[in-house]
């Protein structure tokens, strides 16, 4: 974007229109001032957004049960239950009424918190998760400021190292390791590191929630793999922008080298890297399935595998819209950061 | 798992789908990764490993269980869950079953599901992909905002859902998979496809009537299948990662099939008594899916980088390391003395880049001075030298571009001995060496205030406190006419025009207490109006601060209403030295006088072509023996040909380096031709005032006014009372 469109957009269309023309005639006072402030406008056009997205997640939490080929009630109770329990069933998920009919109880019920009651354990759907959410959104926490963590220095010192084609063996060193170590997936990183951390040196337990030593097995597979392409990411960016004029400029003012690298070149490399470090932590909170279950951890996690394999709906549903929201929310979180870091963002167009 | 490899690609985009993508900017319909270029994936070691193991996997999945299905199935009640042995490598599952050939057979059903998930992936997406250029506005718009919403949400996720949707088992699993790689191939065949819609030839096509479909199969299409070919590659390995997980969690192959992922889930639990059972599998994914990532990657960096390497194109006629240092020696000029002290002194100065064929020497020998308050220009078309002489002599070439001087002395001090980030530079050039670069637009940190640019400047060398500083900086930027500077001061750089920008980056070169300003072509990006306001600003800080001014520019004109002195560069060496008010009349080199007749002028006839000099500029690589000049030179005989020259006075402060300086008016009229007589009216104009020499400019600038982009310098012509 030029410096034109930029100021177009601050002041308004055209760049004869000051505050104050036309438009606030036409407007109250206080909807133009909003309209020309960016912020403002930044944040009605991803509000609208997510209200869009979350309408798709929960239409789509509705619609799984009714996708489903044949009778899923049938398909959940096998083929030996008698028509009168299938009936039952049917009743008590409401399945007989019209589909309008059960979108309207859906809608209302969910902005109740009501998300229906297990068909396994009779306990509500919002107890069940509950109970479930704190440890998963702890694990995928603690792996995402972990590989933040080890990233970003860690891709902001190899690129420092490697700019403009200075070791050039550490560059392959670092670029194939961290190339290995994401193509591992999490939950075969965690059976690696259960084996050895685990069952060799018995040093940390291999299964089950506890005490912090608990944590170390599952937050170290989590994080692994998103920390190697996080720390490449930042590598690639910060070497980018170690190339820009305004770090010429920098060098040009003579401040100290740690400065130019942390002041200067890490906000304009970490914006670009964020992006990409949100995709990141959502497909973190994905993979937090996968490790909850090598770690048999009482998360969401191990709750909707077992639910998917019992059939147990209202809880898929339930736990479906819980890491939809939270994937959802953190794509948000990572724009407002985005826009906070550059200031271009807010005004950019998406 | 299929997000983190879109978030792979998309970092890695620079580094290899850039490349695919500079490639598929050649041209319509480009012939298919033939022959040559699948070798090209092959050259690379890595790339040769990866196609390697690929083969042995796709082998493998092809005739082990042709082979092995015996052995894989017998079981054996007597040894059940046995550790490794000599009979059994890796034990036995729970049937007394021989995990080692089960793990062999697996290979085909684990790979066959994951090209088949990949498959279904590739097709839906292309589908969801194309169809906004084929349904229209409305249509194409609800197909991409669908995919934007799919695409925000992880792939493991997408696969749940769906592999709640279709049922648990391998075929649940294949559509659940497959779908969920979906969106995001339908993104990357958006991109590629919107990139493409906007080229000449779509255009083309589209203009010359060619339905819709047509244009998609026969022009766009052949031309995206590169990069989808590419990341299917990549996306089978994450598929296959992706099933085992499936696999693994116990959605995916329902016994008494099994892949690799249901192995691993059987071997997990007796981890502490057999580990080999759970590792070995995991082990096979892992293997199977780098196999897949990394000949994928191999292939977009060969596909990416075209076979035919410049490199040997750009033999130099001489090897440049052969160029003695000696070759020119830099002529002190002791015998005009400079009547100031001189703040810089340069002499013998070499800049050279590690080049394919040993090092590319681009600045070749140049030695100057500049006074104190003295405004020194460097001239020469792009790729003389002259940016990098400036970054030399303030010490800003980075690595791996190697400086080399016999002597670079600023205010007195050697900058040659001191290392050059090292604490005494560093406070010696922070304070009193100031550069001025191009483009305002990209020299700016865009994700800091104007002020705190500014301000960090005084803090860091003058030990001024943060106030403090900022208000020096809001003093600076009203000292080069920014109004209401201290708002200006608070906000970003993007919130402000070309022209002041410009001026504030001269503000910041007004931060220290400079002696000397190195201004890099510090008009080229802006329109000439907000140009003429920037020199004279300059001119006008010279006269009131005396500070010295070493101006490079390309523009000869610029150079000459602003300096003293001109230094006129070509291939990496100073051609001709002469006072700027003499520039006119007394240039002797014929490149010199090139330049002043390329200028078009208000007398310029307008049926005429704008004169130019003939020939191309020599590039560093390639510096010919003897003048560098000579093949574009109309006065060249054999000497020049085989002799450098050197840079010889001939009057006081005047210097050329050529073996047969024009002299005469007449002669120069090869060049000059009838603007002869009005170069002596811009001589006079010159040395009246150096105001704007180029009668012709003056116009121009008017007429640019009110057209001029940014409206803002227009208001802001405070200068003008």
């Amino acid at each position: 974007m030029n410096a034109r469109t930029a100021d177009q957009l601050l002041t308004g269309p055209g760049p004869g229109s000051g505050p104050g023309t036309e438009q606030s005639h036409a407007l109250p006072g206080l909807v133009s001032g909003l309209l020309e402030n960016p912020w403002a406008r930044f944040a009605a056009r991803r509000l609208t957004r997510l209200a869009l997205s979350v309408w798709v997640l929960v239409t789509a939490a509705f619609a799984m049960i009714h996708l489903i080929p044949g009778d899923p009630v049938r398909a959940a109770l096998g083929m030996n239950a008698s028509q009168q329990v299938v009936q039952q069933r049917r009743e008590m998920l409401g399945l007989n009424d019209s589909l309008p009919t059960q979108y309207w109880r859906f809608l209302r019920n969910l902005a109740g918190g009501d998300l229906g009651t297990s068909v396994t354990s009779g306990l509500p759907v919002s107890q069940v998760i509950g109970d479930r959410l704190p440890s998963t959104a702890a694990l995928a926490v603690a792996s995402f400021l972990l590989a933040v963590v080890v990233s970003v220095p860690l891709g902001t010192v190899m690129a420092v190292l490697t700019r403009g084609g200075r070791h050039h063996g550490g560059e392959l060193v670092f670029t194939s390791t961290s190339v290995l170590v994401a193509t591992i997936p999490e939950f075969l990183l965690a059976v690696g590191l259960v084996w050895v951390f685990g069952v060799q040196l018995g040093w940390f337990p291999v299964a089950g929630r506890g005490g912090p030593s608990s944590y170390v097995l599952p937050v170290l597979s989590l994080a692994a793999g998103p920390a190697a392409v996080l720390a490449r990411i930042v590598r690639i960016e910060m070497a980018s922008v170690l190339n820009a004029d305004y770090i010429r400029t920098a060098r040009a003012k003579r401040l100290p080298p740690r400065r130019i690298y942390l002041r200067h070149a890490l906000p304009n490399a970490v914006t670009a890297s964020l992006t990409i470090g949100g995709l990141l932590l959502s497909s973190l909170v994905a993979g937090t399935v996968l490790v909850e279950n090598v770690f048999a951890w009482p998360g969401l996690g191990s709750t909707i595998v077992q639910s998917i394999l019992s059939k147990d709906y209202p809880v898929v549903q339930g736990v479906v819209l819980v890491y939809g929201t939270g994937v959802l929310l953190v794509n948000v979180a990572v724009d407002v950061a985005l826009a906070l870091l550059d200031p271009r963002s807010a005004i950019r167009e998406s | 798992m299929a997000v983190e490899f879109e978030a792979l690609r998309a970092g890695e985009e620079q580094e290899t789908q850039g490349g695919i993508r500079a490639a598929a900017q050649d041209g319509d319909v480009r012939g298919r990764p033939g022959g040559n270029r699948l070798l090209g994936v092959l050259r690379s070691p890595l790339g040769w490993c990866a196609a390697t193991l690929l083969l042995l996997v796709l082998l493998l999945a092809v005739f082990a269980p042709l082979l092995w299905s015996g052995r894989a199935d017998a079981i054996d009640t007597g040894q059940i869950l046995q550790g490794s042995s000599g009979r059994h490598w890796l034990g036995t599952d729970n049937l007394g079953r021989d995990i080692f050939y089960r793990l062999l057979v697996a290979t085909r059903l684990s790979i066959a599901l994951a090209l088949l998930a990949t498959a279904l992936g590739v097709a839906t997406g292309l589908v969801l992909g194309v169809a906004p250029a084929l349904l229209g506005r409305r249509g194409g718009r609800m197909v991409t905002a669908v995919v934007n919403v799919a695409v925000a949400f992880p792939g493991l996720l997408l696969a749940l859902f769906f592999a709640v949707v279709f049922g648990v088992g391998a075929k649940g699993a294949v559509l659940a998979i497959g779908f969920a790689m979906a969106p995001g191939f339908a993104r990357l065949t958006q991109t590629l496809v919107a990139s493409l819609s906007e080229r000449d030839y779509v255009h083309a096509a589209r203009v010359a009537g060619v339905g819709r479909v047509r244009v998609l199969t026969r022009h766009v299409l052949p031309n995206v299948s590169d990069p989808l070919i590419v990341n299917a590659t990549i996306g089978a390995g994450g598929a296959l990662l992706a099933f085992s997980g499936l696999s693994f969690l116990g959605l995916g192959v329902q016994a008494p099939s099994y892949d690799w992922g249901r192995l691993l889930g059987e071997g997990l639990n007796g981890i502490y008594t057999h580990p080999a059972a759970a590792l070995a599998p995991g082990a096979a994914v892992v293997i199977a899916g780098l196999a897949f990532n990394l000949t994928g990657e191999a292939v977009a960096k060969a596909v990416g980088v075209p076979t035919a390497s410049w490199s040997r194109a750009l033999r130099p006629t001489k090897s440049p390391t052969a160029t003695p240092a000696t070759a020119v020696v830099p002529v002190a000029d002791d015998a005009e003395a400079p009547n100031k002290q001189p703040v810089l002194r340069v002499e013998g100065l070499r800049v050279s880049f590690p080049g394919p064929d040993g090092p590319v020497t681009a600045v070749r020998g140049v030695g100057f001075h500049v006074g104190e308050g003295e405004a020194v220009g460097v001239v020469g078309e792009s790729g003389s030298g002259k940016s990098l002489t400036a970054l030399a002599v303030s010490r800003l070439v980075e690595h791996p571009g190697a400086v080399d001087a016999d002597r670079i002395e600023f205010l007195g001090t050697s900058l040659l001995t001191e290392p050059a980030h090292g604490a005494v530079n560093r406070r010696l050039l922070g304070t009193s060496l100031a550069m001025v670069f191009q483009d305002p637009m990209t020299s700016f940190n865009p994700t800091m205030r104007i002020g705190r640019q500014l301000s960090e400047t005084a803090e860091q060398h003058l030990g001024s406190s943060r106030p403090e500083a900022l208000s020096r900086a809001v003093e600076r930027l009203r000292q080069v006419r920014i109004s209401a500077a201290e708002r200006r001061a608070a906000q970003y750089p993007h919130e402000l025009s070309g022209g002041m920008r410009q001026r504030a980056m001269i503000a910041l070169a007004l931060m220290g207490r400079p002696r000397l300003i190195v201004a890099d072509e510090p008009t080229t990006a802006l329109d000439v109006t907000v140009q003429r306001q920037v020199l004279r600003l300059l001119d006008r800080i010279r006269a009131g601060d005396g500070v010295a001014l070493l101006l490079i520019s390309h523009d000869i004109n610029v150079v000459a209403q602003t300096c003293d002195r001109v230094l006129v560069m070509y291939a990496g060496r100073i051609v001709e030295e002469l006072p700027s008010d003499r520039l006119l009349t007394t240039a002797q080199h014929p490149y010199t006088r090139a330049l002043i007749a390329a200028v078009p002028h208000m007398e310029t006839e307008l049926d005429r072509p704008l004169t130019v000099i003939p020939g191309r500029p020599v590039t560093p690589d390639r510096i010919p023996a003897g003048c560098a000049f000579a093949a574009r030179c109309p006065f060249a005989q054999d000497r020049c040909r085989t002799d450098d020259p050197r840079l010889e006075m001939v009057e006081p402060g005047h210097r050329v380096a050529c073996w047969y300086p024009q002299t005469d008016a007449e002669h120069g009229a090869a060049f000059i031709g009838e603007r002869g007589e009005l170069t002596a009216e811009d001589a006079e104009l010159t040395a009246v005032d150096a105001e704007f020499i180029a009668v012709g400019a003056e116009p121009a600038a008017e007429e640019a006014g009110p057209t001029a982009e940014e409206p803002e310098p227009l208001v802001e012509e405070g200068e003008q009372p």
